[in-house]
């Protein structure tokens, strides 16, 4: 609280105005003696960075030393088995810029709210970030829902968004920087390689019931069918939440598709595996591709239930690079060495580091400048994942990896795909 | 269904016949112990899912603590876990019955209110307790993977495990209820308060006792279930729906009414759910709940309390 309010004075000398009667005669002349030793001793030390008032030309919460951001995840509710590792991402992201120096030398200091699972609130809170706070940037959001909810009132209020999930694409906005892939990124390239490895003919589609794997099941169906010339041989979507799919796993029994290809989330995603293995279907006598398991999913459903079984993400906690050993190392110091990594969690620690980059290059937290320089095709960042391009459609040019998981809740990376453009408006689809 | 042999349809219908009756199962253990406390009490008890979360992570951590020190008992701590489950729940119980339930008998409608905001509070308790993310117990290999009585036919383990259980406590509770005597107070309690008590008994400590047995046993069903389903904080959130669905459309106070509720609902949803979408099968099912109670607006089975 008091960190808003000196903020607020700083940037309003109406506000410091009114409050300067109150105080006594003598108290003032301190005041004036010790307030002009300040802005010396400030004029002195930043001398090497640009002024606020160039790096600042629309009230954003900028000082000489402080740029104030916003994290906007589900802390509560549901969405917090998902959300947390995007939340200690984000935190060791930002650390770290802090360490080194900070953006446009000014340190970040971060506002947190909690979307509380909770579309409207997370909308609420987007508006109260943005003009209560005047955050520079926004690193929030998980779902699609929570995405859509905040939309609009980053577009009115121009604020930036950097979202880090995989999602079904279809959505390009001036006001979101989208760090995890979008649907054909993720949808494709997988197809191709159980197509071609597993020789795969017939596919079994199963996801939760709602617009991600609704839209992702869509694209692959039409992909299956026209480019790879296989065949759908059953599609179904279990409500959110459903918790028996003893019917459901008989009848994809009775089809024998070649792959199962899902998309189940939250705790239906553990109800999944757990019946999936005790039904005796298992990664040695079934080939299973998943859009929804990571490292944070695999933690939840036990390692043992998804062993031999396939996702497809763009990073694996496993992932063997100095910069990733280097990353897990530093993320374990941070949240405790069984904290799981999982392709959310490394796509949120980029969001950061990505708007760090911007700003620098646009010399300025303007959302507008930083925007043009996100959209320069410039922006690159040497992530744990490997080298990350920002293209100028607001989307990642990133690689697929293939991973099959081992009872341990880890994956081996069994492929790795060549960079893929993100293209969030597929033609024909 | 052509293209597939005789065998195969064999199998198919016997698997799809052990998955209803699994289904069952689920159900009837969600729905007793809230039979219980509101079908004898009228208390509408919304943190029901919640302790079913306390079993939930108490087989969590009798899996952790066996796994660190006594690794040779690990096929074993599972019938153990599923003991403490009902002793934490139902000491869990018993301190809520003495805080908050005792005071709102009077006022039936707010407990939903209090119970809704207990279930709320105890979710941020499982939260800062155990982290926001599932946790998954290591589960005893004898109940994972299937039995294969041919070839063709899979019968899950687990679900033959949760069945057993289901049926022992069912059995337990009708005992309790109809053939002990502090299931005759109980009864006495629910069907004349006033009455009861001017024979002596002691309403009060069986209002306690009978609650804390509910909760105890949607502990047994929490960690009964870590077989089949998450762990995490709002994971019972998952099943609170079901489970007065089950209790209302059975009747409340009847534990034939329950029993019978849960086959039905569980049989009709399965077979619907194999023949149409997962969606569908769900709606055709609520709405078929939704005329019966039109019709009978207190359940399959309506219990003869004098109100």
């Amino acid at each position: 609280m008091s960190r808003n309010k000196s903020m607020l004075a700083a940037n309003d000398p109406a506000g410091l105005a009114r409050k300067v009667p109150a105080l006594s005669l003598r108290n003032k002349a301190v005041l004036a003696v010790a307030g002009t030793l300040l802005i010396a001793f400030a004029a002195s030390a930043t001398a090497a960075e640009p002024a606020t008032s160039k790096v600042d030309t629309t009230h954003l919460a900028v000082t000489d030393k402080v740029v104030t951001v916003g994290q906007l995840h589900s802390a509560t509710g549901t969405m917090a088995i998902s959300e947390t590792g995007a939340i200690e991402a984000e935190r060791l992201a930002i650390s770290q810029i802090n360490a080194s120096g900070g953006v446009l030398g000014r340190q970040i200091k971060i506002i947190q709210e909690d979307g509380a699972s909770d579309w409207p609130t997370f909308a609420e809170k987007a508006k109260k970030l943005l003009e209560e706070n005047h955050v520079a940037a926004i690193f929030g959001c998980w779902t699609s829902a929570s995405r859509k909810a905040v939309l609009p009132v980053l577009e009115r209020d121009n604020g930036l968004l950097y979202y880090p999930t995989f999602y079904e694409g279809l959505e390009e906005s001036k006001n979101v920087i989208y760090t995890g892939q979008e649907a054909t990124q993720q949808v494709f390239a997988g197809l191709d390689w159980v197509a071609k490895t597993k020789h795969a003919k017939t596919y079994y589609l199963i996801g939760s019931d709602y617009i991600w794997p609704r839209t992702t099941m869509k694209l692959a169906r039409k992909y299956i069918t026209t480019v790879l010339h296989g065949t759908v041989v059953g599609e179904e979507y279990a409500a959110l939440g459903s918790t028996d799919f003893g019917s459901t796993i008989n009848k994809i029994r009775l089809k024998k598709p070649d792959v199962i290809y899902a998309a189940v989330v939250g705790g239906s995603n553990v109800s999944w595996f757990k019946q999936l293995k005790s039904a005796g279907i298992n990664g040695k006598n079934q080939t299973l591709l998943t859009l929804s398991v990571t490292e944070d999913e695999a933690h939840g459903i036990g390692g043992e239930n998804l062993v031999g079984f396939y996702s497809a993400m763009k990073y694996f906690q496993s992932l063997d690079t100095p910069r990733n050993k280097e990353f897990v190392k530093q993320f374990k110091a941070m949240w405790g060495a069984n904290a799981p990594i999982g392709d959310v969690t490394q796509a949120a620690y980029e969001g950061p580091w990505l708007w760090k980059k911007a700003v620098e290059m646009a010399g300025s937290f303007d959302t507008d400048k930083v925007v043009k320089a996100e959209e320069s095709g410039k922006i690159t960042f040497d992530a744990p994942e490997g080298m990350v391009y920002l293209e100028p459609n607001h989307h990642l040019k990133t690689r697929l990896r293939i991973g099959e998981w081992r009872a341990d809740g880890q994956a081996d990376i069994v492929y790795t795909s060549d960079y893929i453009m993100p293209n969030p408006f597929p033609k024909g689809y | 269904m052509d293209g597939y042999s005789i065998s195969d349809l064999w199998s198919i219908l016997v698997m799809q016949g052990f998955s209803g009756l699994s289904l069952f199962s689920v159900l009837l253990l969600m729905a007793l112990g809230l039979a219980i406390i509101f079908g004898q009490m009228g208390v509408i008890n919304m943190a029901h899912g919640e302790f079913m979360t306390i079993g939930a992570y108490t087989i969590y951590m009798f899996s952790k603590v066996t796994q660190e020190y006594f690794p040779g008992l690990m096929p074993y701590y599972f019938v153990v876990a599923i003991f403490a489950s009902f002793g934490i729940a139902f000491a869990a119980g018993y301190l809520v019955e003495f805080l908050l339930i005792r005071h709102l008998y009077k006022r039936p409608l707010d407990t939903l209110l209090a119970t809704w905001g207990l279930s709320l509070i105890m979710q941020q308790i499982f939260r800062s307790v155990f982290g926001p993310r599932e946790v998954s117990a290591t589960l005893p290999d004898w109940l994972m993977g299937a039995w294969k009585p041919t070839p063709n036919i899979d019968i899950p383990l687990n679900g033959l495990f949760v069945m057993a259980i289901s049926l022992v406590v069912t059995a337990a509770v009708v005992l309790f209820l109809y053939r002990s005597s502090w299931g005759l107070k109980v009864r006495a309690t629910t069907q004349n308060r006033v009455m009861a008590g001017s024979v002596g008994i002691n309403t009060k400590k069986i209002d306690r006792v009978t609650f804390a047995m509910g909760c105890g046993i949607a502990g047994i069903a929490g960690a009964t279930f870590t077989t089949i389903a998450s762990t995490g904080p709002t994971s019972g959130s998952l099943y609170i729906v079901d489970t007065f669905l089950v209790v209302v459309f059975g009747g409340a106070g009847s534990v034939l009414g329950t029993v019978a509720s849960a086959f039905s609902i569980a049989q009709a949803q399965s077979i619907l759910t194999f023949f149409l979408t997962n969606a569908m099968g769900k709606v055709v099912t609520l709405l078929t709940i939704i005329i019966i109670l039109m019709i009978r607006p207190e359940g399959l089975f309506i219990s003869k309390v004098r109100r």
